[in-house]
């Protein structure tokens, strides 16, 4: 085993004045990577207080109004402090910049700025839900949301300055992957984790400032009673709905993409084989984020929309799953006659990949628009979308945590307990998710303190199965902590990877490499060894 | 099978002439999901199985998908999620059309409870009371927030939006009681805004509103047009004055100000008097009144039974 460099962007300089001050496009995604996993810890502890209340389909342990705030603070942490920037802010920084042989972002300075913005909005947006007590849910639909007695003003300009923080990570990676790509570095030889981060930035520079638009006008509604939404002065409650989906839409592709890049580098890794077609993930990953703009309507199938438009957004949502469909297949492809090695990263893979694929096509089912009217505002949708968001960029996300942790640390984690967790967590999020389904044929909705009696026993298997994904999520924390101090050392290329990150020493020295990067073997070759290798 | 079907997957009896078909195309949905799941699922397994990875560092060769294949699974998913889609979206077409015969209630939902007015001016609070096997028009408004229309039996919700009037439509095939949620998010007791419907047999049902206040709807309309001073600017006979007659008004073809064409439908209508300015008919000034607060729900289906009534 070879020595931890001495020269680590860690390592280089310790104080905190380092750290707070970075211009380090690296030490940007510990800081946002250490940040997001606290908030991805208290949006657990929300869910986990929300399961318990299920427990009993009474008032269990809160009234209906706290529990009404719950749900708020879950999804709101959940989806806009965490699912959002997640592994573009955290795995992004620290990776692009790598990926495309540059020393760092295009504009590091802005890089830094945009973790602190979003630092503060975060802290905006919590303090005005633990200070306010939100009930809007993370939709903040009007009119309720403008007469709601709460702080909805505050937590709105939180949003609106994580959103701030957002465009300024998409403008940084698209500059990046335009001018900074070392010579020779052609687009189509790209890793495709950067072709992922390079769509996803696209929509975030896109959509969010329309996102940002709408959150100032429903504050004036609430401040001054603008009455832009709001029927009682003459405003229309299906504009908001509108520009929020025309944001909040593409918004599920800005937490998916990203997702999907990582599972397009670790099946190839693991399977020590190229992706059965690389021209097809880049296509499809690119035709999602163009066709994600178009399918906004399909939230509005009951809302009043008309038919028309109705079946447009049906069909054209469609699409976007025809996208997700040809990804799937041509990833499980990618492990035809590979040498494949069940790594923990893998395993969240397999994950991902079932859970996926039934959140595709309960999204199919909604989409096909009759069914969308029984299913729509019902546990039926909260499982959906816990399928493609928790299922999907969630465990994204550990495999890339476990996948590139010895990139940055270069330290290994155990693989039995990391196998361990990988099982409790798909487990568990089965057992809590699939009930909620039954649930929502049921005709249970969404969003409600207390329920019928009749629903208990699903409820119960649901909260039980939140216990399970919640013990599987603890002992992961438990194992990478260790292992961030006591893991063995892991060398530059554990998984012997040819994808462009593993080429520099690992963890990196600050400007990211000691000689300049080579690209003559592709990100996807196995059929030669690589320059140094003892193959 | 279909008795058999809804059981496996919880759903509520089928209770709506819809019920039947949606659910059919949920099974069609669940089983091809499962059969595909499962040949993924093969083929992952026979791979990882096959391809275990066996010494440290191997080398593989290369595998590359044809153009041919690839084209071929897309346009396979595509003409299979169509396929769907256009079952699904004939169904919903006619889930948003009323037949003409319909029978009109008008849905109040607020903060949070329902009320429900028949064109006779009886109103209930929280039961829908429906005849079996005839067709029931709701047109639905909300006096404060967003709520949400949802009778899980019938497969059918619709979102009442303050402001606004929206139509949905059911015809209840099996007389009993059914549960009524809201299944948008309204506030505190959001949980608790329930009602139900009572589906009762057509003879009960006649019965039952025979014994209500009676009156003519029509007379009803025209006590409210006068009392309420519409007929200082619309005439009731097709004669001239500031505003359109309301005379064979319903369910005609509108041209508004601004180019468009719409029917005056029930929702339309409503608008039209609560709202007037949103559309404006082609030759006439935007002088009309708000009535949005002023006129009570039952008056506003009165006016629309009595416009329905001079066709
Ligand atoms: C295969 C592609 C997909 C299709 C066809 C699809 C379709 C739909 C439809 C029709 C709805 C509306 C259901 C309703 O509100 O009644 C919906 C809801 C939702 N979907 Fe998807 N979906 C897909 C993938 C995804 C992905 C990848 C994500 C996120 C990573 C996602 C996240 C959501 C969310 C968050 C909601 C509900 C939002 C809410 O009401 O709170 N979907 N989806
Ligand atoms: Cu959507």
């Amino acid at each position: 085993m070879t020595a931890i460099p001495s020269q680590t962007f860690v390592a280089e300089e310790t104080s905190i004045a380092s750290w707070v001050f970075t211009l380090d496009h690296k030490r940007v995604g510990v800081l946002y990577l250490f940040t997001l996993l606290a908030l991805l810890a208290l949006g657990g502890a929300f869910a986990m207080a929300i399961r318990l209340e299920h427990l009993g389909p009474g008032e269990t342990l809160m009234s209906p109004m706290t529990y009404n705030r719950l749900f708020t603070l879950h999804g709101v942490t959940m989806v806009w402090l965490f699912l959002i920037p997640s592994i573009p802010s955290a795995f992004g920084n620290f990776l692009l910049p790598i990926m495309v042989g540059a020393k760092d972002v295009a504009f590091p300075r802005l890089n830094l700025a945009s973790y602190w913005v979003f630092a503060a909005g975060s802290v905006v947006v919590l303090v005005s839900m633990f200070a306010g007590g939100i009930d809007t849910g993370w939709t903040f639909y009007v009119p309720y949301a403008a007469s709601s007695p709460t702080a909805v003003p505050l937590a709105l300009i939180g949003i609106f300055v994580v959103g701030v923080s957002t465009i300024m990570t998409g403008i940084n990676f698209i500059v990046t992957v335009h001018s900074l790509r070392a010579p020779g570095l052609g687009w189509m030889k790209l890793p495709l984790f950067v072709w992922a981060i390079y769509a996803t930035s696209v929509i975030q520079v896109l959509a969010t400032p329309v996102l940002g638009m709408v959150l100032v006008l429903v504050g004036l509604d609430h401040a001054l009673a603008f009455g832009l939404f709001d029927p009682a002065h003459g405003g229309d409650p299906l504009l908001y709905q509108h520009l929020f989906w025309f944001y909040s839409h593409p918004a599920v592709y800005i937490m998916v993409l990203p997702a999907m890049g990582v599972v397009s580098e670790v099946i190839p890794t693991f399977a020590r084989k190229n992706p059965y077609s690389y021209g097809a993930i880049v296509y499809s990953s690119l035709g999602i984020a163009f066709v994600g703009f178009l399918t906004w309507g399909h939230h509005m199938f009951v809302a009043g929309l008309s038919r028309f438009d109705a079946g447009a957004f049906g069909l054209l949502s469609m699409l976007v799953a025809v996208f997700s469909a040809i990804k799937v297949f041509n990833w499980v492809f990618t492990l035809k006659r590979g040498a494949i090695a069940l790594g923990t990263p893998l395993l969240h893979v397999f994950a991902f990949l079932v859970l996926f694929f039934f959140g595709g096509m309960t999204g199919v089912a909604v989409a096909a628009t009759s069914l969308d009217v029984h299913w729509h505002d019902t546990a039926f949708v909260v499982a959906h979308f816990h399928f493609v968001m928790v299922g999907g960029t969630l465990t994204a996300f550990l495999a890339a945590l476990h996948y590139w942790f010895p990139k940055m640390t270069g330290r290994l984690y155990p693989e039995r307990p990391g196998a361990i967790a990988a099982v409790l967590v798909f487990a568990g999020f089965l057992l809590t998710f699939v009930p909620q389904f039954l649930l929502g044929n049921a005709g249970m909705p969404r969003r409600y303190a207390t329920y019928d009696p009749a629903f208990q026993g699903l409820q119960r298997i649901s909260t039980v199965g939140s216990w399970v994904l919640g013990a599987g999520m603890l002992l992961i924390a438990a194992y990478l902590a260790w292992s961030l101090f006591r893991g063995a050392r892991a060398g530059d290329n554990p998984w012997r990877s040819r994808s462009f990150e593993w080429r520099t020493p690992s963890p990196p020295p600050k400007e990211n490499f000691v000689r300049p990067p080579r690209f003559d073997v592709g990100a996807y070759d196995y059929t030669r060894p690589l320059e140094g290798e003892d193959e | 099978m279909i008795e058999l079907f809804r059981r496996l997957v919880r759903l509520p009896p089928g209770a709506s002439s819809f019920a039947d078909g949606v659910d059919r195309l949920h099974a069609a949905l669940l089983a091809s999901t499962l059969v595909v799941g499962l040949f993924l699922l093969v083929v992952t397994v026979r791979f990882v199985v096959r391809h275990r990875r066996k010494s440290d560092a191997p080398l593989t060769e290369r595998v590359a998908s044809s153009r041919r294949a690839e084209a071929a699974l897309a346009l396979f998913v595509t003409v299979a999620f169509v396929a769907f889609w256009i079952v699904g979206f004939a169904q919903y077409g006619a889930m948003t059309a009323p037949p003409a015969d319909a029978e009109t209630i008008y849905v109040e939902a607020k903060q949070w409870m329902w009320k429900f007015s028949y064109a006779d001016g009886r109103s209930t609070n929280d039961v829908l009371t429906v005849p079996a096997g005839r067709p029931i028009k709701l047109v639905l408004t909300s006096r404060d927030v967003v709520h949400s229309f949802y009778v899980p039996a019938f497969r059918a919700k619709q979102d009442v939006l303050p402001g606004r009037f929206t139509v949905t439509w059911f015809n209840a095939t099996t007389p009993g009681t059914y549960p009524i949620w809201c299944a948008e998010y309204c506030g505190v007791s959001h949980a608790a805004m329930f009602g139900s419907v009572v589906v009762v047999p057509t003879a009960d049902y006649d019965t039952w509103r025979r014994s209500g206040p009676g009156e003519d709807a029509i007379a009803r309309g025209r006590e409210v047009a006068t009392r309420r001073g519409c007929v200082a600017c619309h005439s009731l006979d097709g004669g001239p004055a500031a505003g359109p007659t309301l005379r064979g008004l319903y369910g005609a073809a509108r041209p508004l100000a601004d180019g468009r064409i719409v029917v005056a439908d029930d929702a339309y209508l409503a608008r039209a008097i609560v709202e007037p300015n949103a559309d404006v008919v082609a030759g006439f000034q935007p002088t009309m009144p708000t009535y949005h607060g002023i006129l009570e729900p039952a008056e506003v289906g009165a006016l629309v039974e009595l416009m329905r009534g001079l066709r």
